[in-house]
């Protein structure tokens, strides 16, 4: 009945029920107790992050390979707190391998991965955010029938009461929805409103404060601007450079050069599933960054593509201004 | 924090008092709930006999038996699946606790446990089945249902030679177990069944689950955006197989209370009421896409079932009208579910 139960999917859910017995406690059934649950939530009011710059993930000559196709190697990179690490590539660069691997999603096959200084093979995206590393999917992972606030806790619920009684509390979970996303400067009107009528710019940023609450120290944002309109990328973008600006390291995976310079502290370039380097800011100059994303033969047309997209940002207020005027 | 805290409590000058008529029509169940009112209003206008002590019992009694599986059907319903083989678990568990007290001697409570957990098991086998394969349960259901068909009539014969129960009051201990599925009890003048007190509890306990635990929570995510709940971690195959071991259970129940009030089952029992059940709870507000519907909804549904069924009897009508009056409501119901869902869908 459910639109996204293709058997594409399905690999994927088995292991991951698999590996969630592994796991043992949260997922077991419906007997489990209520703070079990909230398990990576108790450090949402302790967060315990450390100073900005600690290294938190280092990768070293990554790569995955499937079966024949190697789809990514030889990644270097470090993502650090306080910092945004973005992830560039055109498609089929090998980002969303990178990612896939990042979030545990699926398992690096060559290289090293190290957390915490500890060397990792993470087997399923439960173990990522065991570690604090959570991942906002291009899809935002929420479920638009649902108030905002069920959405903000879903799979992470806080109960109180015992036994039969053991219940949701609503109350909590209501205000707290409700003041972390105005921690995180997102001042909605109505956390009971389904979240399927919030507009894609807002979604993305309760996905983002959602995993900020529950004890993200990486937070990996995947095209999270690749959906929107430049006002709502703008917002975003605002919140991404918050989270940073909270001691989180943020992985910024976009194909659009243009939004991740403005919040990115350091680039990592993918083309043809390998890296082309990685480099701090200050090496970088957008219009260095542009040319290598772009490469050779392609960059004419990138570059036209680009002169008469790149002003929008400012245009677009300009050019709003005068057809507001003219509908009064 | 503090002041985020603070502003948190307030209401938000921004939002339009919403009236109170405004938040009950945007419930799930209030198309349901002006149905059943009509439909009572009706009966009780166009005949004597359906307000009577009598009466009420009566539609009563048969409100419950549809209502107790409706309500298990509904919440599986939000939780994105289908179910169409509960029909004929009524009538397998009844004939499991028949057969083996009747034929193989069995002890009375060791069957009924044993139909119990046979029940579930096949539940679960839908579960799992749909969820490793990824079919669509509809046809996962569709064959249980005529698997479950055919094994009824078929073994029931092969073991003990005709198709229906019988002698099942002999069984010692019956008197025991007797009052707990099949007793009836009266309140204000009126005797009814005691599947009536199930079907409230069952009505009840399906609610606050629904809206106030974990595994509610997760029902209404599994069935609204199925990848998307497992990806925040919700136990997609628990809820799912779990929701499927639900309506099993409560097909054993109602198989149980057919048994211990009639004394009897046959193997033809139960069978095209598992539409009726999905009838009830797309009455009741479920959208058949999953992730929105309420079992107030469902069992409000079941009430117009009962109703109309006895109701159209008090009316000395022919009995067929019911079929075209069910379809009729489930239209209509799917007509104002859309419309609803859009409203709760649009930007307020």
């Amino acid at each position: 009945m459910s639109a996204d139960k293709p058997g594409t999917s399905q690999p994927d859910m088995d292991r991951d029920a698999a590996s969630t017995e592994g796991a043992g406690h949260e997922d077991t059934g419906h007997e489990e107790t209520g703070h079990e649950g909230t398990g990576h939530a108790a450090g949402a009011e302790t967060p315990s992050l450390p100073p900005p710059g600690t290294a938190i993930i280092e990768v070293t000559d990554i790569g995955k390979s499937y079966g024949q196709v190697i789809a990514l190697s030889d990644v270097t990179t470090t993502v650090r707190t306080g910092e945004v690490t973005c992830v560039l590539g055109d498609n089929g660069a090998g980002k969303s391998t990178f990612i896939k691997i990042l979030s545990g999603a699926h398992e690096h096959s060559q290289g090293t991965f190290v957390v915490d200084g500890v060397s990792r093979h993470m087997s399923s995206p439960r173990a990522a955010l065991a570690l604090g590393i959570a991942t906002v999917y291009q899809d935002l992972a929420v479920v638009p029938l649902m108030p905002v606030w069920r959405n903000f806790f879903l799979g992470s619920e806080t109960t109180k009461g015992f036994g039969p009684l053991k219940r949701l509390d609503v109350d909590f979970m209501r205000r707290t929805a409700k003041s972390a996303l105005a921690d995180m400067g997102i001042d909605l009107r109505d956390v009971d409103q389904p979240i399927g009528t919030l507009s894609g710019g807002e979604r993305q940023c309760v996905a983002i404060a959602r995993a900020v609450y529950f004890g993200a120290r990486v937070l990996i944002l995947d095209e999270p601007t690749a959906a929107l309109g430049v006002r709502q990328s703008g917002v975003v973008l605002k919140y991404i450079a918050r989270a940073r600006d909270r001691g989180l390291g943020v992985v910024f995976i976009t194909h659009n050069p243009h939004h991740a310079y403005p919040v990115a502290d350091r680039f990592m370039l993918l083309r043809r599933g390998r890296s082309m380097g990685d480099f701090p800011k200050a090496e970088m100059p957008l219009d260095e960054l542009v040319k290598m994303m772009a490469g050779g033969a392609e960059l004419d047309a990138l570059t036209d593509e680009l002169d008469r997209s790149l002003p929008d940002s400012e245009a677009d207020n300009d050019k709003e201004t005068p057809a507001e005027v003219q509908e009064r | 924090m503090s002041t985020a805290t603070a502003t948190a409590d307030e209401v938000d000058e921004r939002l339009a008092p919403t009236s109170r008529v405004t938040k009950v029509l945007r419930r799930p169940e209030v198309g349901s709930a002006i149905a059943a009112l009509l439909v009572f209003m009706f009966f009780t206008l166009y005949t004597e006999q359906f307000l009577s002590q009598s009466g009420v019992g009566t539609w009563l009694n048969s409100s419950s038996r549809i209502g107790i599986v409706a309500v298990a059907v509904a919440l599986l319903m939000i939780g994105g699946e289908f179910d169409l083989s509960t029909g004929t678990m009524v009538g397998t568990s009844g004939l499991l606790v028949g057969v083996m007290t009747t034929h193989f001697g069995l002890n009375i409570f060791v069957a009924v446990v044993l139909a119990l957990v046979a029940a579930l098991t096949i539940g679960a086998l839908n579960g799992v089945i749909v969820m490793k394969t990824g079919l669509p349960s509809f046809i996962v259901t569709l064959g249980t249902f005529f698997v479950l068909q055919g094994v009824n009539v078929a073994l029931t014969k092969a073991i003990i030679g005709q198709v229906a129960i019988q002698g099942m009051n002999l069984v010692p201990s019956f008197d025991v177990i007797q009052p707990v599925f099949g007793g009836s009890f009266s309140l204000f003048g009126t005797t009814m069944d005691l599947s009536v007190l199930w079907f409230l509890a069952i009505t009840a306990t399906a609610t606050w689950v629904l809206l106030r635990t974990r595994p509610g929570n997760w029902i209404f995510a599994v069935g609204g955006a199925q990848q998307s709940s497992r990806q925040v971690g919700v136990p997609l195959l628990a809820t799912k197989v779990g929701l499927f071991m639900t309506t099993a259970g409560a097909g054993w129940l109602v198989g149980m209370i057919t048994l211990f009030k009639s004394s009897t089952v046959n193997g033809a029992t139960g069978v095209g009421d598992e539409f009726i059940f999905i009838i009830c709870a797309v009455v009741g507000g479920c959208l058949l896409t999953g992730g929105f519907g309420s079992a107030i909804g469902a069992a409000l549904g079941a009430l117009i079932y009962g109703m109309t069924q006895q109701g159209i009897v008090y009316a000395t009508w022919d009995s067929d009208w019911l079929k075209a009056f069910l379809g009729v409501m489930l239209l209509g119901a799917v007509l104002v579910n859309n419309w609803v869902r859009k409203r709760a869908e649009a930007a307020r």
